[in-house]
């Protein structure tokens, strides 16, 4: 029998909830089917996958430290997607904030004062924003794409890193090793969680989703940015302006990934590197879509993919399998996804029987 | 042929004859059904009931294939080109596989020549004008030597020079006999072009005449229709101060589709509703977007709302000033499709009735403000939670309406009030503005339905290319002068003027 997609007359809102379940049911499926083919045991892998890693106090607590990168920077992107501004330059911006933030740590390296940390993270999201204004610039004046400058800028901002850490600032004590130096304990995010590598950060994160939730749901700023994202005309009319809102959007997640930056090189990397971050501002488009846009389901999206970040080491290490294996299952999920969202529109018939809405 | 869609009778038992070399105009206002009928003569649609005969024989179009195989193209408003590629392979796409490539580009060149269709064949196809786009698609046509050629609205998209090359082309193949169906709504294109005429009004036609004894005149009466409402709601005592006072106003063209505004002058006193009559597409979208502050002018005085100059000033703070816009729009312009009712009365009212408090939006007051417009619009919709898109395309414009109304604006400029909208909801509409304007509110209703604008209106002026005419007393003009004027005449001197050299 065949079937044939037909036009829902209202978008379901029940489909809204389920169809990231059915996109995690089908890329669990696809998983089997994958480990099948590399003659794995998929009960023994995905156990490893998804089970392994929560299993210890100490495995959480890298739960919430692999999410708060994700779930800072997806939140922000997400408010963006919302107003129709494609970021896709987080990773660069996250780049800049570690460089700007980790600048200041290097700076007043010898400096032991509870100021320290502040400043790096005004820095951080200074780096991070300033980073975003060249694309919003771009946009609003010249009106280029900004999908393109700000994914091009990410080229530049970790080429820019590499060479910092190669040069100026490589650690003299560090055996040329293209390292920073290690961060003094002023400049280092306190450990919120005995016996775990959890830290301040994670509040960050918190406080982000919950202010981002009080923005759109209650602000009128949230509502220009839906307004302006759903119908730029009607946003006009209303006298919304467009350029403000792509200002706005880009500054706060250009933000929130410099924010992101700085709380990796100072809360678990320690130091400046030539690589801060396995991709955290792309996987970060993934969780903001997976989370619907919606900062709650952004937080719960961004613990799912930190956990398949913490189950591919964890596959490595007990069945070796290799890392790629992570990547896979992001882009699955997200392909299941996006394919899922179609039933939010459409709903599936037998193909012989007519459709009653023509 | 007769043709009905869900809800309306496109086409009402129209009958149509058009011979070899004539030109044959169809007329009529938008949505009176002259597509509907031509896609059933080139094999889009399927009729209801009806036959065509093509030459003498009865046959049935079922396809656009077979409608091209009997010697039918059809030149269509909108073309489908590729941008990237050049002239020549464009007309090749179009063409079948098995057709000579090198033959074709000596045919091209022999059309081209021929009809005056002045076009080099390697440009590619982004480089051109609209004209010269334009061209491509009458070439298309001419290389299946068609014995029916049907252009719908070609003028739309032209400038003056090249309507007059266009008309040269038609011209000249008429002369060699082909026949040629034009439609239109432009009068005094089908006064200079066409032999014959059928008009259509709300699916019928209304009359077949020969051009030569009409005049633009006679032609827009009987598009529009003589049956003209005589119940004026207007004029319930004397207009009082001016509310708005429109000087001298122009703004220059967006885009290439744009209409430029030129010197537009007029006022509105409160108390009185002012007609804009207009063929769509000559600057109504423009003027209302200039009045809303959505497009702001570099001349600061050439609107005064209450004798302030606003030309700088965007549409919140004219909404602070009192002034509400109703664009013709309604879904993606005048409200937001996936919004709910409540987030789509915040839209335009949030700062005229104070819903926010330190940038915070007050549920509770935005929710009685919809439910108060629902309520008193008695707009049908599953609760105000329901999003803008799940409403009828009436019950739609009447929360609009009724959202702009329930602000008590001073000042309200409307668009095309009743577009597409039932006659229930249209008369709703009617009452609600008259009713504002009797409680001293300065109206200015822009529309193309002239029975609506005599109805309501107290002056009435009209829109055309962007230049606005003078304005007359609703009672001292007639539908023919309105219709003159939408054609580009000034003042009833110039009409008579006209009227005397035709």
């Amino acid at each position: 029998m065949l079937f044939k997609l037909t036009k829902r007359p209202e978008p379901s809102r029940a489909m809204v909830f389920v169809s990231p379940l059915i996109a995690l049911g089908l890329t669990l499926l696809s998983g089997i089917v994958l480990f099948q083919i590399m003659g794995v045991n998929p009960g023994q892998a995905l156990y490893a996958f998804f089970v392994e890693p929560l299993t210890s106090k100490y495995g959480w607590g890298e739960l919430g430290v692999k999410a708060t990168p994700l779930v800072l920077i997806a939140v922000a992107l997400s408010i963006g997607f919302r107003a129709g501004v494609w970021n896709i330059g987080a990773e660069g911006q996250l780049t800049l904030g570690a460089i700007c933030g980790g600048g200041i740590a290097l700076w007043l390296y010898q400096v032991d004062s509870i100021f320290v940390l502040p400043l790096m993270v005004v820095c951080g999201i200074a780096g991070g924003m300033l980073w975003a204004a060249i694309p919003a610039f771009l946009r609003t004046r010249f009106n280029a794409n900004e999908i393109l400058t700000s994914l091009m800028l990410t080229y530049v901002a970790t080429l820019f890193l590499s060479v910092l850490v190669h040069g100026p600032w490589r650690d003299p004590d560090g055996f040329n090793f293209p390292e920073s130096r290690i961060f003094s304990d002023a400049a280092t995010l306190p450990l919120i969680l005995d016996g775990t590598r959890l830290h301040l950060g994670w509040i960050f994160a918190l406080v982000v989703v919950a202010s981002a939730w009080i923005l759109m749901a209650r602000t009128i700023i949230g509502f220009q940015i839906k307004v302006v994202g759903e119908a730029p005309a009607a946003g006009r009319y209303a006298g919304f302006s467009v350029n403000k809102v792509i200002w706005f959007a880009l500054m706060m997640s250009g933000g929130a990934a410099g924010l992101a930056g700085l709380v990796e090189v100072s809360g678990p990397i320690g130091q400046l590197l030539p690589s801060i971050s396995p991709g955290y501002g792309f996987t970060a488009i993934i969780v903001a879509f997976v989370g619907r846009l919606h900062p709650v389901g952004v937080l719960l999206a961004g613990l799912l993919l930190a956990l398949s970040y913490l189950g591919g080491e964890s596959a490595q290490i007990s069945l070796n399998l290799p890392l790629a294996v992570t990547g896979v299952f992001q882009g699955m999920l997200l392909f299941f996804l996006l394919a899922c969202d179609v039933l939010i529109q459409y709903r599936i018939v037998p193909a012989n029987t007519k459709s009653t809405a023509s | 042929m007769t043709k009905s869609f869900p809800g309306v009778l496109a086409n009402d038992h129209v009958n149509l004859s058009i011979a070899s070399g004539e030109i044959h105009a169809l007329l009529g206002e938008n949505g009176a059904g002259k597509s509907t009928l031509v896609k059933m003569i080139y094999g889009i649609l399927r009729p209801d009931q009806g036959q065509i005969k093509w030459k003498g024989n009865t046959v049935e179009i079922t396809n656009p294939a077979f409608a091209r195989s009997l010697g039918v193209a059809m030149v269509f408003q909108h073309f489908s080109l590729f941008d990237s590629l050049t002239v020549f392979e464009n007309i090749v796409l179009g063409m079948d596989a098995s057709t000579d490539t090198s033959k074709l580009r000596s045919e091209i060149e022999d059309i081209s020549t021929r009809y005056g269709l002045p076009l080099d064949a390697n440009r590619h196809v982004y480089t051109l004008s609209v004209g010269e786009r334009q061209r491509i698609e009458i070439i298309r046509c001419l290389l299946q030597h068609p014995s029916l050629l049907v252009m719908d609205e070609p003028t739309s998209v032209l400038t003056p020079q090249e309507v007059e090359k266009l008309f040269e082309t038609l011209n000249r193949l008429a002369d060699e006999g082909m026949a040629i169906l034009y439609i239109s709504h432009k009068l005094d294109e089908i006064k200079a072009l066409c032999h014959h005429a059928t008009i259509l009004r709300g699916g019928k036609v209304v009359d077949s005449v020969q051009v030569e004894t009409e005049t633009p005149s006679s032609l827009a009466a009987k598009m529009m229709g003589e049956s003209l409402a005589t119940s004026n709601l207007g004029q319930q005592g004397e207009p009082g101060e001016i509310r708005l006072q429109v000087s001298g106003l122009g703004v220059l063209a967006m885009d290439e589709f744009s209409i430029p505004l030129k010197n537009i002058t007029f006022e509105v006193r409160s108390g009185e509703i002012l007609g804009v009559a207009g063929v769509a597409g000559n600057g109504q979208d423009e003027l209302l977007k200039a009045l809303s502050g959505e497009t702001l002018t570099a001349d600061l005085s050439a609107i005064q709302i209450d004798g302030k100059p606003c030309g700088g000033k965007g549409p919140n703070a004219r909404r602070m000033l009192g002034m509400s816009t109703i664009p013709e729009e309604r879904l993606g312009h005048g409200a937001v499709p996936g919004m709910s009712l409540v987030d789509n009365g915040l839209l335009t009212a949030f700062q005229r009735l104070e819903f926010l408090t330190g940038g915070f939006i007050v549920r509770g007051a935005s929710e009685l403000f919809a439910q108060e417009v629902v309520h008193r619009f008695n707009v049908k919709s599953h609760g105000i939670e329901a999003v803008a898109s799940s409403l009828s395309g009436g019950n739609l414009q009447k929360f609009i309406v009724g959202r702009e109304i329930c602000q008590k604006p001073e000042l309200l400029v409307v668009s095309q009030p009743t577009w597409g909208v039932d006659a229930g909801a249209a008369q709703t509409i009617h009452e609600a503005l008259r009713q504002l304007a009797s409680e001293g509110t300065a109206v200015v209703v822009i529309s193309q339905d002239l029975d609506e604008l005599m109805k309501i209106s107290d002056r009435i002026a009209a829109i055309c290319a962007g230049e606005l005419s003078q304005t007359y007393s609703a009672a001292d003009v007639t539908i023919e002068q309105i219709g003159l004027m939408m054609a580009g005449a000034h003042s009833v001197g110039e009409i008579t003027e006209k009227v005397n050299a035709i």
